[in-house]
């Protein structure tokens, strides 16, 4: 063991980093979970109460219910728009290199700035997508103030920045096959359709698999989006914008933690949420897995 | 005529795509040069104005905007380099030595890589305030050093990147495992150096969630912050809002497209390893 001090010591700065910022972090609010705490004075032991208050809170509810809806009208846009853009670059000979590097510019801007955008395009009143509604005769719709819109135009933000994320990842999937299989299906007489669903989607599966796992987890995650579109106000302490209903799970601890200084019931709920996150990635690894041909 | 354009029709798409892509930066430039009366008006304007000086005059007396940029220069500098120097130590180590707990070690840090660090945002504000360090610029950065997925995709770059007989080569003229890793693999790497340097400097740059909470002092805040705090009240200067957005977005995109090649490659391929 001794004589390998160097590489331990060479990957202890990681490690210790990473105990001390993220590992421990992590079991301390599990604690934190089972107490009364403002940040300030004395922790008081409360068991179960947090949870128990948890499961009858309807905001909690509503902020689950507001965040799997964005994650849906997100997520599956995405990925199929990625999908397809990532077979239709692959196809063609040339402009590749241009189209790879236009489609995933939108993923290297900031969220602030994406939403800023998207705020002020979509805004109720003259914005553009009401004017371009006008030009064609539409009456113009309250995106920023239906609760149905205002996440139509969270979950539109969020398909702008990762479309071509992950466009990139299913190229590089696809030209990851070897050119020979495809070549054996042309001679076959397979067309390119029946080549894409018969040989690429079945070959990509694992990277769909992760790409899946992926936006699961970061499209669950989604704050900054509500909170930078509808501002931080201290006068309205309900973030989320009006009726909260952009109020996602991670918008709501922020205000029980940062805003309330209920340190308890925010770690409570963040706790809740990993559950149900995992429960989710469990749940769409095992349908992606079924899809597979026995 | 069929041969010509049969092959047209994906085009056609992808540059309707592409449209979609770049319209928000096209568009963020016309709003950011006109006044906000030209924009929001019954039908709007649609080319560049000539209002951006005074868009941009009205962004610098809300904000504090070269400073806050400051700021996330040195904060985005500063995790990079350490981000950089420990991810790739850690990884020579991972690629090319064999050491009791390689295998349980490496692997912890795959799941490490599926945590979601919301998790952990509470605490780490605990911790901060503890050691005092709330409101400053340095509590940004110990969060942002346990960057898992560095080490991960640095070690598979330096398995196939870096020969084991350069580095037999290295130990025979008596070098150690810090001069291998200094003189030997740090050459080697220079390309998954740099990927490493953009991907930390971006993400970094572009960070929202944690300085939020921890930057409480309203006169040092990061750019980010700052610009969100562009978006307040009811009348909206929406043409004041996107020059912000346009000067805060110009130098990611010059990064970006300086080194839009490799940056894409290196993250498709840490996605394809993964």
């Amino acid at each position: 063991m001794l004589s390998y001090w160097r590489q331990y010591l060479a990957i202890s700065p990681f490690y210790l980093v990473f105990a001390v910022f993220s590992l421990f972090p992590v079991f301390f609010s599990l604690f934190l979970a089972f107490q009364h705490w403002d940040g300030l004075s004395e922790m008081k032991y409360v068991g179960l109460q947090q949870f128990q208050f948890l499961l009858r809170d309807p905001v909690f509810w509503l902020s689950v219910r507001n965040t799997l809806v964005i994650w849906v009208l997100s997520t599956v846009p995405t990925l199929f728009g990625a999908l397809v853009l990532a077979a239709l670059v692959h196809s063609v000979r040339r402009f590749k290199g241009f189209y790879r590097i236009a489609l995933f510019l939108p993923n290297v801007t900031s969220i602030v700035a994406v939403t800023l955008f998207f705020g002020a395009v979509f805004s109720n009143n003259f914005g553009l997508v009401n004017a371009i509604l006008g030009a064609v005769g539409i009456a113009p719709l309250p995106w920023l103030s239906n609760p149905w819109l205002i996440k139509v135009v969270i979950a539109a933000l969020m398909t702008w920045m990762w479309t071509g994320y992950n466009m990139i990842i299913y190229l590089a999937g696809m030209q990851a096959i070897p050119p020979e299989v495809h070549e054996a299906a042309r001679i076959d007489g397979a067309g390119p359709v029946r080549a894409f669903f018969g040989i690429t989607l079945p070959m990509l599966r694992p990277i769909i698999l992760f790409t899946v796992v992926i936006s699961t987890i970061n499209g669950l995650q989604s704050f900054s989006e509500p909170q930078v579109l509808f501002g931080t106000n201290a006068a309205n302490a309900s973030l989320g914008g009006p009726g909260q209903a952009g109020l996602t799970t991670l918008l709501y601890f922020y205000q029980e933690a940062f805003m309330n200084n209920d340190y308890g019931y925010g770690a409570a709920i963040v706790w809740a949420f990993l559950v149900l996150i995992i429960v989710l990635v469990l749940v769409n690894w095992r349908l992606v897995q079924r899809g597979r041909k026995p | 005529m069929t041969r010509r354009w049969r092959g047209l029709g994906p085009h056609v798409v992808l540059v309707a795509a592409v449209a979609i892509s770049v319209f928000p930066f096209a568009w963020t430039i016309v709003m950011a040069t006109n006044t906000t009366t030209d924009i929001y008006h019954s039908p709007p304007k649609l080319t560049p104005g000539s209002h951006l000086f005074e868009n941009i005059g009205n962004v610098l007396a809300n904000i504090d905007f070269f400073g806050s940029m400051l700021n996330t220069l040195i904060v985005a500098t500063v995790t990079t380099a350490l981000v950089v120097f420990i991810d790739s130590l850690a990884a020579f180590a991972f690629a090319k030595f064999d050491f009791p707990g390689r295998r349980v070690l490496f692997g912890l840090l795959l799941v490490f890589m599926m945590l979601p660090l919301q998790l952990g945002t509470l605490p780490q504000f605990v911790i901060m305030s503890q050691i005092g360090w709330v409101g400053t610029l340095q509590a940004l950065i110990p969060p942002a050093l346990a960057n898992a997925f560095g080490i991960f995709w640095m070690r598979q770059y330096i398995s196939g990147g870096v020969p084991d007989e350069l580095l037999d080569a290295a130990r025979i003229d008596g070098c150690g495992f810090f001069r291998q890793y200094w003189n030997v693999a740090v050459p080697l790497m220079r390309p998954a150096l740099s990927f490493l340097s953009i991907y930390a400097f971006v993400n970094a740059w572009n960070d929202y969630i944690w300085p939020l909470i921890v930057l409480t002092d309203p006169s040092r805040l990061t750019l980010q912050v700052a610009l969100a705090q562009l978006n307040v009240g009811h009348n909206t200067d929406y043409s004041m809002v996107m020059a912000g957005v346009l000067m805060a977005s110009v130098p990611m995109v010059a990064v970006f497209a300086l080194f839009a090649r490799g940056f894409i490659a290196g993250a498709a391929e840490g996605a394809l390893r993964g």
